[in-house]
């Protein structure tokens, strides 16, 4: 059972997100093609599913189905756990 | 006819396939959606040899719209359709243009177009079970 921070602490899956921010409801395929053409990432297809299943597991990730097909969406909702963990000081930075 | 006595030692890729469940449907939508034309249709069994071709290229890559009776169609384009992926590609002049003009014909897209810098491609619904991907090569 993967945590935010787990689900957030790898690469790939961080500009997994940045590229499902970019468009709503995207499939397995634009995403692939999105990592590979802008970043450069290779991964397998299974190795993405892998990726998103950590994702969706923590809420970062939301899955629908249109038809036959799965699309994806980035959900910003769980990250509030984490700005409001600690709090964030106002202003400059305290020495 | 010099050309019908051309030797030649490559094999050449003139048929390429897409399954579709209904051949008049797909022949409609290929036709008067897409814009290709109707080359062969030839009664075999229940079904068609049915192929159309791009009007530019009337003597190019036929495409075959095949049956997809067999059993194992169904689950190997479950499998594509559920991830997304288009099995079959077309070239356009215009990826946005092209998008723009069918979707005024109510052609649904799964994946309006995206600039992957070197191409702009979009994914649509052919209706007869496939997603066909339409790319446009950006010229340097």
């Amino acid at each position: 059972m993967a945590d935010i921070y787990q689900a957030l602490a790898d690469s790939t899956r961080r500009i997994i997100l940045d590229e499902l921010n970019k468009r709503e409801g995207q499939t397995l395929f634009e995403l692939l093609g999105r990592l590979a053409m802008a970043h450069d990432i290779t991964s397998s297809r299974q190795a993405v599913s892998q990726h998103l299943a950590v994702l969706e597991e923590v809420g970062l990730v939301r899955t629908r189905r249109q038809g036959r097909t799965k699309l994806h969406w980035f959900d910003g909702t769980p990250l509030k756990k984490v700005v409001t963990r600690w709090p964030i000081p106002r202003g400059k930075p305290k020495r | 006819m010099a050309d019908t006595q051309r030797k030649t030692k490559t094999m050449r890729i003139n048929v390429t396939s897409v399954v579709v469940d209904d051949q008049r449907k797909a022949l409609k939508f290929y036709t008067e959606l897409l814009g290709f034309q109707k080359k062969t249709d030839v009664p075999v069994g229940d079904a068609a040899w049915l192929t159309v071709v791009s009007p530019e290229a009337p003597d190019g890559v036929e495409l075959l719209l095949e049956p997809s009776a067999h059993p194992a169609v169904k689950p190997f384009r479950a499998a594509l359709v559920e991830d997304g992926i288009p099995w079959t590609s077309f070239a356009v002049d215009n990826c946005r243009a092209e998008y723009e003009k069918l979707c005024a014909k109510g052609v649904h897209f799964l994946q309006p177009p995206v600039d992957h810098d070197t191409v702009v491609t979009a994914v649509l619904d052919d209706t007869c079970g496939n997603l066909i991907q339409i790319c446009e090569e950006k010229r340097k």
